[in-house]
């Protein structure tokens, strides 16, 4: 293990052009963390945007141009998924609201290039649940969770229903009605989030407004509890930062909808980190007005390690301990003690004689 | 350097220390592992591979190790990991070596779409690719095998590299794998075959690989043009038959036989076409390895 330093991986998403400066042995190293990261293609993405493909070493351009090609064949596997649910859902006259990876896409954001995810995530109004999993359900989609455990705990706890699986072609649809789960302590109004959301089609298709999506991804990232793509979804916010920064007044509707929706903490840690691993530009004026009574010494200590790619290459000796740490944070944020306790419980005990193998 | 010029205690050094970095095909390993086999292996198998040094981009990192100390006495085991992840349940450790080639080849399928790649054994002569594409049963391994004894070049027994670039196969010329009752059907066929120790009781039963010819190791950076696709099909009993196969049904047949042609959409589909287009498709019975071999060369005249 080496002392914590810059990951060659973030030098260069940084600025690509310092991709050119380096020797093999370090093109090595990049593409291992950019694979460990699952950011290969995006970086592959940003070598081209830059003019830079041509000028890569043969050895490592290899292994960037089986990624895109891998990406493409993932963002055609998209797209007719995307119409499949559409297909699906468009007799239920409700609006369907795609989030996260499916929403960058659908909105061509930069950062949904080279962004590879398994689930696609929509979020519709509460009441409409009920038919939007019938109409799934008659499309092919299926529960994946049969345990009457899970099944409830879902219901009423969490912000989505159980994840459905598609019978034929093995994709998975998490369908939500809120962001987060219903017993974190800041927990957004989802009507506010429909209420703002952007119309990207003639058809039923919304995508949450700039702003929301970036305070998405934030509350995402920053009530997580495990990293192993911590970096991808920090480069996310840091490609959405830079590409809505040009928007009309967006860093005040920015701070504004942060209030309005109770995330100025996962905002400010969203800020903080996104400057300072990736350097995202972000007006000094803005990252002051975000900043929350927090024992930073502490959170820097924890975040400036898990947010770095899962590689050996990227670790120190209390790089486990900050991931474990924040492990439980995650916990502590989503799940009230005396919720959390049984429910602890009643996992370790399934595990333990093997009814659950996760 | 070649890696046989080195000696078992510099080999066994590497391996346990930050890993024995070699060429293979064009891909460049580095391979860690305390398991003795693995060693042993390498040594009989690998020995005209080149070293690399540690100035040498690394394609795939790979370890072979137990999982826990503990179970060194009680049923020991052993884990394939890939830049330190691990995607395989472990195997019996008197496997380690077995696995070290699947671990490979999933590592090259799993990371290399700028190559089509079909499950199939291919070897040249006279500049001319054959390739045999494998289902089970098919005995692609066995014909792979008894050609290279008879001085075809070994291009690749497991897969073939086709190059969406330029079209042309690339070699991969690793240890041949064989399985079960093959091993002594290549030990009679050609007694001087190189065959590393037989790993019994894997998921397939037996098996033993043999070593490339040194010829076929060093021109691994020498690609070959397709001329023959020949989906061979190992019939007990039954004479050497040769059928012609219309290209539309030998395109259909192949594409079951790909690896990654559901990635790479349209470049797939173009690579296959071009190929078929360039090559003679036949279908093929035997029973007999030797009319097998003597039909081949030639065909390849």
């Amino acid at each position: 293990m080496k002392s914590l330093q810059q990951p060659i991986l973030c030098t260069v998403l940084i600025d690509p052009k310092l991709a050119l400066n380096l020797n093999l042995s370090q093109w090595d190293l990049l593409i291992r963390q950019a694979r460990s990261a699952n950011l290969l293609a995006r970086l592959g993405y940003l070598l081209e945007s830059a003019g830079l493909l041509n000028q890569l070493p043969a050895k490592a351009l290899a292994h960037i141009m089986s990624a895109q090609v891998y990406a493409d064949r993932f963002y055609i596997a998209l797209q007719w998924e995307i119409s499949c649910i559409q297909e699906a859902l468009h007799s239920l006259n409700t609006p369907l609201v795609l989030l996260k990876g499916s929403a960058y896409f659908m909105a061509g954001n930069i950062a949904a290039y080279g962004r590879l995810f398994s689930d696609v995530d929509i979020l519709v109004p509460e009441d409409k649940l009920p038919r939007v999993e019938d109409a799934l359900i008659k499309a092919g989609w299926m529960t994946n969770t049969i345990d009457p455990y899970d099944q409830k705990y879902y219901r009423q706890w969490m912000h989505e229903i159980p994840p459905l699986r598609h019978l034929k072609r093995h994709t998975s649809i998490d369908v939500h009605h809120n962001i987060l789960p219903k017993t974190t302590r800041f927990y957004p109004d989802a009507n506010k989030l429909l209420a703002n959301s952007v119309n990207i089609s003639n058809d039923n298709i919304w995508i949450l407004a700039p702003e929301d999506r970036v305070l998405h991804g934030a509350m995402h990232l920053f009530h997580e509890g495990e990293f192993t793509q911590g970096l991808r979804d920090l480069s996310d916010l840091d490609l959405l930062l830079k590409e809505f920064s040009t928007l009309a007044n967006f860093w005040e509707k920015l701070l504004l909808r942060s209030n309005e929706l109770q995330q100025q903490i996962p905002l400010f840690y969203a800020l903080r980190y996104s400057h300072k691993i990736l350097q995202t530009p972000i007006p000094e004026s803005v990252l002051t007005a975000s900043k929350q009574c927090i024992n930073t010494t502490l959170m820097d200590a924890l975040f400036l390690r898990a947010l770095l790619p899962d590689h050996d290459s990227c670790n120190d000796k209390w790089t486990g301990l900050a991931r474990n740490l924040l492990f439980i944070r995650s916990h502590y944020l989503k799940m009230p003690i005396y919720l959390m306790v049984p429910h602890l419980i009643r996992k370790t005990y399934r595990r333990v004689i093997g009814k659950e193998l996760h | 350097m070649k890696l046989e010029t080195l000696s078992k205690k510099t080999i066994v050094g590497a391996l346990k220390g930050d890993g024995l970095r070699f060429n293979v095909g064009g891909f460049n390993v580095c391979l860690s592992s305390s398991v003795p086999a693995v060693a042993e292996h390498l040594l009989s198998l690998y020995g005209a591979f080149d070293v690399l040094d540690n100035a040498a981009f690394i394609d795939f990192y790979t370890a072979l190790e137990p999982p826990s100390k503990l179970r060194r006495y009680f049923r020991p085991q052993v884990n394939f990991s890939f830049d330190g992840y691990f995607f395989f349940k472990p195997l019996p450790y008197k496997q380690a070596s077995a696995m070290f080639e699947w671990g490979l080849n999933w590592c090259i399928a799993s990371h290399s779409h700028q190559y089509l790649i079909i499950h199939a054994a291919v070897v040249e002569r006279n500049g001319q690719a054959f390739i045999f594409p494998g289902t089970p049963g098919s005995g692609k391994s066995t014909l792979c095998a008894a050609l290279v004894s008879r001085g075809w070049r070994l291009l690749s027994d497991e897969m073939t590299l086709l190059s969406v670039n330029d079209g042309c196969i690339y070699p991969l010329p690793r240890p041949i794998s064989l399985k079960n009752r093959s091993i002594d059907v290549i030990q009679d066929f050609a007694p001087d075959t190189v065959m590393g120790s037989i790993v019994k009781n894997t998921l397939k039963g037996s098996i033993g690989h043999v070593r490339p010819p040194d010829n076929s190791v060093a021109q691994y950076d020498t690609p070959a043009q397709a001329a023959k696709l020949i989906f061979p099909k190992y019939d007990k009993g039954s004479n050497t038959v040769l059928t012609s196969l219309s290209k539309s049904r030998a395109l259909l047949k192949v594409t079951e036989n790909c690896f990654n042609y559901n990635v790479l959409g349209f470049k797939g589909f173009n690579s296959l076409s071009n190929l078929i287009n360039a090559s003679d498709c036949y279908e093929f019975k035997y029973s007999n390895l030797e009319e097998a071999v003597n039909l081949f060369t030639e065909l390849a005249h």
